[in-house]
């Protein structure tokens, strides 16, 4: 009960806070919120089948595109409803032709597709529309923006504990284990993947729709910058990406150091963020909450030890 | 009792001051007896080149003239010194956004300065009318700038739109052709990107409206290196003019190629990177006769002047195009201030009605907008000179047919 119970006092906590913060303090929410749900949809695929996906930004970006493309044609929700079914059947798309792809080759393509997506939509833009760069005019406060990341960050958690209690989650499990004995046992591995896979694609799409109206200027340089990407995986990795609340662990503080860094350190700021990165493969391998679970694994023998 | 490695703690304390510092960074320094200006500038990113080329050093020149000459001057005369509050914005919107609200909600600075390129400054164009500051957005070339004005009315756009370089230039090859100079035929390239697609765009109907055939008419992806196939096939097109709407790199590597390849046009026009100070040391010293976008009245005292503050503090030369404005900006602003003081709705309405003496000569604001602008420049004789508007005060005649390399 009470594992249900606090995250969400925490979510109604995390409502009202706009009330109670200044405008950078909620723009510092904003971005918290944009990783952790960044990192949470990234985990969903590849925390459990160790895919390492660095096409984050290409749905993240798809997402902000499908926003400046249809803002004037659309209502609002439907453009984000438009945005997730772009992105899940991109990577419908994608899925089915690249998800026998493994290891090193997975990522050099998840890699490539952010390069793809965004030549294709610049030569879809010099040459059929003639224009490159496009508007978002849209009436939206950043509370309400605020508030839209934040419904969809707690919906990738709660989906992500779901998945982990059903067959897929047992199974998406099985496959990030042993392909082969996964194959073996019945799993059908295309299909298993594939959801996962698009799953997580709407969500990403959704989360750059959502920040879109933020940047007023869209353009595939500006959207499909691949730190995005880097970003979303260190996060994921340092917090843990097999856990449901790993990634979330990783993103929040992680996005803190790299705003105090940025304005504190401007000129020397890429060098700690590599150290840091070093610092993360090193020393938390497996993510902090395993990290943590090993400490307190190694400290309970001890205590029962004192009692006898 | 060993339970907790001292590792383990020595990592975890790290982890907990790391946070603690990040959230404790943004308090101010103790109130002063200044005044607060804050920029989010690209210090690392793609965006870092022009930043560093044509913002950063004259922010950093801008403030340490008013410093040294006792700082800020407000209207009952007294003066403050300028205490500068910078973010590096890493070249991504959505950092620049959080630092434009760190800038306004958490540091309270008195004025905020804009960042580079067009897409940072419409990113930021809410934010700034949201919180009342004027924003004086200079390096940002759009079409669209009397419909930003109009929107956001404390906002303030000063380096024109793709439409009026496209037509400066034809203007310029037009008096060639009627003359007999050149023939009535152009070849013109552009890079596939905002800025290139604007200036196409501009220039396809101005060209054809003044006569010209288009005929060679090629776009190129971003971070082409190879510019040998495109070059050929524009020399082998007959025309006499080369026109290519491209940024630094690419207008780099076009003119190391024609000049390995021997092509000589009679006119030679490139982009964004041709009024560079650098820009003779990439042509090989053979730059004479090349021109390019933007362009300084080289004969005003003025501008030398600020030429030589600018190599002297910074220890280079200044860009011929966006440097002069951006400084003049600055020189608005702080006249402005002097004028009528920091309370924004005044500052907005003094730059928009007011009349400025600057460096690039007296600035007067149309519908919010710089208008009285350079748009044609040429190399002649060492100095990068603008020669179109023609008639505008301090333009140099252009010189075609140029000679070769």
């Amino acid at each position: 009960m009470i594992r249900i119970l606090l995250p969400l006092i925490g979510l109604a906590l995390l409502t009202v806070l706009p009330n109670y913060i200044s405008d950078y303090g909620l723009g510092l929410l904003i971005g918290a919120a944009t990783y952790v749900t960044l990192a949470s949809a990234w985990a969903l695929f590849s925390g459990q089948t160790h895919y390492i996906s660095l096409a984050t930004v290409a749905f993240y970006g798809t997402g902000a595109y499908t926003v400046a493309v249809l803002n004037e044609a659309l209502p609002y929700p439907a453009v984000l409803a438009c945005a997730a079914l772009i992105g899940g059947a991109m990577a419908l798309v994608v899925g089915l032709s690249t998800l026998r792809l493994q290891g090193v080759y997975f990522v050099i393509f998840s890699f490539g597709l952010a390069e793809l997506t965004r030549q294709l939509i610049t030569w879809y833009e010099v040459n059929v529309t003639g224009t490159l760069g496009r508007y978002i005019f849209l009436d939206i406060t950043t509370r309400q923006i605020y508030w839209q990341m934040l419904a969809l960050g707690a919906a990738t958690l709660a989906l992500t504990a779901w998945i982990n209690r059903s067959r897929l989650g047992l199974a998406l499990r099985v496959i990030g284990d042993d392909e082969t004995v996964a194959a073996h046992s019945g799993i059908n591995l295309a299909r298993t993947k594939l959801i996962a896979f698009v799953l997580s694609a709407m969500i990403l799409t959704l989360a750059g729709a959502i920040t879109s109206p933020r940047y007023v200027y869209v353009e595939p340089a500006i959207v499909f910058n691949p730190t995005v990407s880097f970003l979303t995986v260190i996060m994921a990795l340092l917090g843990g990406a097999n856990r449901l609340w790993g990634p979330a662990l990783g993103a929040v503080p992680l996005f803190l150091a790299f705003e105090y860094l940025s304005s504190n350190f401007p000129d020397t700021y890429p060098i700690f963020l590599g150290l840091l990165f070093i610092g993360v493969v090193f020393l938390v391998p497996n993510g902090l909450l395993a990290k943590l679970e090993t400490l307190t694994a190694r400290k309970a023998p001890q205590t029962k030890e004192a009692r006898t | 009792m060993t339970g907790i490695s001292r590792r383990a703690a020595l990592r975890a304390l790290s982890f907990g001051v790391t946070s603690t510092l990040a959230l404790t960074a943004g308090m101010a320094l103790a109130e002063g007896d200044t005044v607060k200006i804050g920029y989010a500038v690209a210090r690392t990113g793609p965006s870092a080149t022009g930043a560093g080329i044509t913002t950063i050093p004259n922010y950093e020149l801008w403030v340490d003239s008013v410093n040294k000459a006792g700082g800020l001057t407000l209207p009952d005369g007294s003066k403050k010194m300028i205490e500068v509050v910078e973010y590096d914005n890493r070249s991504a919107n959505q950092d620049l956004v959080r630092a434009i609200e760190r800038l306004a909600s958490q540091d309270k600075v008195d004025l905020i300065l804009p960042p580079w390129g067009t897409g940072a400054n419409l990113a930021i164009a809410p934010l700034m009318a949201k919180f009342g500051y004027p924003q004086l957005a200079v390096t940002a070339v759009t079409d669209k700038a009397p419909e930003f004005a109009a929107r956001w009315d404390r906002s303030f756009w000063m380096l024109g739109g793709g439409h009026d370089y496209a037509k400066g230039l034809v203007d310029v090859l037009a008096a060639a052709r009627d003359a007999g100079t050149i023939n009535g035929k152009v070849a013109v390239v552009s890079v596939a990107d905002g800025f290139g697609i604007d200036l196409i765009n501009g220039a396809r109907p101005a060209f054809e409206e003044a006569g010209f055939e288009l005929v060679y008419d090629k776009t190129y992806p971003l971070g082409t290196s190879d510019f040998a196939a495109l070059m050929s096939e524009a020399q082998g097109s007959g025309a006499d003019s080369f026109v290519a709407f491209s940024y630094p790199p690419g207008s780099f590597g076009m003119t190391k190629t024609a000049q390995s390849m021997g092509y000589n046009p009679k006119v030679f026009y490139i982009s964004v990177g041709g009024a560079f100070p650098i820009y003779p040391g990439v042509a090989d010293g053979k730059a004479e006769g090349v021109m390019a976008i933007g362009g300084v009245n080289a004969d005003s005292p003025a501008i030398q002047d600020y030429f030589a503050r600018h190599t002297e503090f910074t220890g280079k030369a200044p860009d011929s195009w966006a440097s002069a404005i951006t400084y003049a900006s600055l020189e608005m602003l702080e006249q402005a201030v002097e004028r009528v003081g920091l309370d924004h709705a005044a500052l907005a309405a003094e730059l928009s009605g007011g009349t400025f003496e600057t460096v690039i000569g007296e600035v007067k604001l149309e519908d919010n907008q710089l208008r009285d602008l350079w748009w044609v420049g040429q190399w002649q004789g060492g100095a990068f000179r603008a020669v179109n508007p023609g008639d505008k005060d301090g333009a140099s005649a252009p010189v075609i047919p140029k000679p070769e390399w």
